[in-house]
């Protein structure tokens, strides 16, 4: 019998270890021939451990399962959830990059050809890099990291630069609060992101790759690392990959604890070995990145993309979506919610929709005040803009962005002031201090949002206009960005900035 | 001067970084994983190898949150201080944590147990409040939980 538990650090965190080896010492109590599979998350987080039985008719859930609930479940006593494919949650989501998150063995090479993985790949080797990076260009494929640049057009850039050497660089320095998605697919699936910068490299003519891993995620290094290895050692990566002739080869270096990093310059800089400080474009990291060599640089979720276009076709996955968003985007619900977890659906749902239905409103029962949509960066979203669609320029459109689609709810508890705060406390810790605006007009943001804390109205005009410097006068989106979520606070909910004033009097 | 098991040591993480391109990062993570912290004396010795100043090593060091110039406490533990964490009551969370230690973030107890860091996200934003053990992640962190977490480290 196959019991699957998973290994994703969301279920660790919550236990999923102890109920593995509960299994195991239980099944061996017993004499029972059983197989544990540590395999990623379904993404249902408020389910973990989410242990899964197979049978006949398909995989069988349970959760959350509690070491104490272990006996019952070898009795085949312990109530099911029923087959996990037919839970709303599951059924009601577009899986195409997560297509095989939580379902295989992450760092079973067989389970991922038997799942479709190496068809993107194989499809690339026999097209040519300006093939590639076309079908990559009309899947309408933007950058998941927050920008949502065209992935295809900045390949085209790399790939039209002439250079002894190019590089493919992964940003996997997922800082954003609320954001999960990297990590769940590098934990879960680590061969598709593998897979996914391989094709970039062919397509670009890039021979060495990096993934940028933040460090504070050591699960997802220690899976990538091994997922490496074994890539090699099955002729994925190395000097000719899949026999193909061309080569290719890759390195997980792990970041130090710095926000900024996940900015792509700073990355690079980093990389480098150098302080993550941000570099002023032109020169774009397209034409000058690693080492001053023309890069490309991806998010996670961009690249682990590509295989699935690649194997499905670009107009497969183009179909999806709404206006200039095409394909589908995982969505990180997390905050108090009642039902957190990855969400991965196609561009266009109303965000309303999302926290209301999916989610199914807050933990705590109280009614929803903020969503913060796009990480700490991001706005904050009233309900008055709940029908917004999930989609690029329509958030944009509300003065919001979608950012790596992370969506943090808040209950009418929260005191915005005390948010805003946090978002300017937050740019002062993390700025790397190149741009004056963003690494003091941070620190008197804290100091002007005090004030109109304990009662000063008249700083509210100094917090809007040191805002718009901010905006003005920063070369990256942390300084440039960090006036979103403070405006949208200030903005939407004024009585929370204004009440204070009538307490003090 | 060094000594001579520094050297011989540091000699040992030069040579396995030898071959990458911008090492700095990884030598000093490999350094921390030695020491736990980046020792002074060892600035100079990779100055000296990657033929930059030791300035330039300093302001590396200096610039992320990761690397200490003292050593830590016998257990570090990391409380996610970010937005998700946030709306699930980890400011509450926080302040419970530095009153028990009685020490500000990055502090030390002085039975040189624990060390407290914030962290901005561990990418535990739908089970939140997170936490970090040693590099073990914990969530749904609650009070009690906090509370047998501090325990079993020693506070």
């Amino acid at each position: 019998m196959k019991i699957y538990v998973p290994l994703d650090s969301a279920a660790k965190a919550v236990g999923a270890d102890d109920v593995a080896s509960a299994i195991l010492s239980e099944a061996k109590s017993r004499g029972l021939d059983i197989e544990v599979i540590r395999n990623g998350t379904r993404g249902m987080i408020w389910l973990e451990p989410l242990v899964e039985i197979e049978t006949e008719n398909g995989r069988i859930g349970y959760g959350a399962v509690d070491v104490a609930d272990v006996p019952a479940l070898l009795d085949g006593k312990l109530v099911s959830l029923g087959l996990v494919e037919e839970l709303d949650w599951m059924k009601g989501q577009t899986r195409l990059t997560f297509q095989r998150c939580g379902i295989i063995d992450p760092l079973s090479l067989t389970d991922y050809e038997a799942h479709g993985g190496l068809t993107g790949l194989r499809n690339a080797i026999a097209m040519t890099p300006a093939g590639i990076v076309e079908d990559v260009t009309s899947s309408g494929l933007r950058g998941r990291g927050g920008a949502g640049f065209p992935t295809g057009i900045k390949w085209n850039t790399v790939l039209g630069a002439q250079a002894d050497q190019k590089y493919i660089v992964c940003n996997a320095d997922e800082g954003d609060s609320g954001t999960f998605a990297d990590r769940m697919i590098m934990e879960g699936d680590p061969f598709t992101l593998i897979e996914g910068m391989i094709i970039a490299g062919l397509a670009v003519e890039a021979t060495q790759g990096y993934v940028y891993l933040r460090s504070e995620y050591p699960d997802a290094i220690d899976i990538m690392e091994k997922a490496v290895v074994l890539a090699r050692g099955a002729g994925m990566l190395g000097a000719d990959v899949l026999g193909s002739g061309r080569s290719f080869d890759m390195e997980i270096r792990v970041g130090a604890g710095a926000y900024v990093c996940g900015e792509e310059t700073s990355l690079l800089n980093s990389l480098e070995g150098k302080r993550g400080v941000v570099r002023a474009k032109p020169p774009l990291p397209a034409l000058e990145g690693f080492l001053g060599k023309p890069t490309v640089v991806n998010n996670v979720i961009s690249l682990a993309t590509v295989p699935v276009v690649m194997e499905k076709g670009a107009a497969h996955y183009a179909d999806f979506g709404l206006g200039r968003s095409k394909g589908t985007m995982p969505i990180q619900i997390a905050g108090n919610v009642k039902f957190g977890g990855l969400y991965e659906t196609a561009f266009g749902l109303p965000l309303g929709d999302l926290i209301d239905k999916v989610a199914g409103g807050t933990l705590s029962g109280a009614p929803v005040k903020a969503v913060q949509v796009g990480g700490p960066l991001g706005a904050y979203m009233p309900r008055s803009k709940f029908d917004t669609p999930f989609a690029y320029e329509e958030f944009d459109g509300q003065g919001g962005l979608i950012g790596h689609a992370g969506v943090v709810v808040f209950d009418d508890s929260t005191d915005m002031l005390g948010m805003a705060r946090f978002a300017m406390e937050f740019c002062a810790v993390e700025s790397c201090g190149k741009c004056t605006p963003c690494r003091i007009g941070a620190v008197r943001g804290v100091e002007t949002i005090d004030r109109i804390g304990k009662g000063d109205t008249d700083a509210i005009e100094l917090l809007e206009d040191l805002c718009e410097t901010m905006k003005d006068g920063s070369l990256c989106a942390l300084g440039g960005f960090t006036p979103f979520p403070v405006m949208s606070a200030l903005q939407n909910f004024p009585d929370d900035f204004a009440t204070k004033k009538e307490a003090a009097e | 001067m060094s000594d001579v098991q520094t050297i011989e040591i540091m000699q040992g993480i030069l040579a396995r970084h030898a071959k990458q391109e911008g090492p700095l990062l990884p030598i000093l993570h490999s350094v921390q994983a030695e020491y736990g912290f980046i020792p002074a004396e060892v600035v100079q010795i990779i100055a000296d190898h990657l033929n930059i100043t030791r300035a330039e090593v300093h302001g590396v060091i200096s610039f992320y949150h990761d690397f200490r110039d003292a050593p830590a406490g016998k257990h570090i533990i990391k409380i996610c201080r970010a937005e998700a964490c946030q709306s699930v009551g980890a400011n509450a969370l926080s302040d419970r944590a530095l009153e028990k230690l009685g020490v500000e973030w990055g502090g030390t107890t002085t039975n040189g147990a624990i060390t407290i860091e914030a962290v901005y996200c561990l990418g535990l934003c739908a089970c939140g409040p997170a936490a970090m053990v040693d590099g073990k992640v914990v969530g749904r962190v609650d009070g009690a939980k906090l509370d047998k977490l501090l325990a079993e480290a020693g506070a």
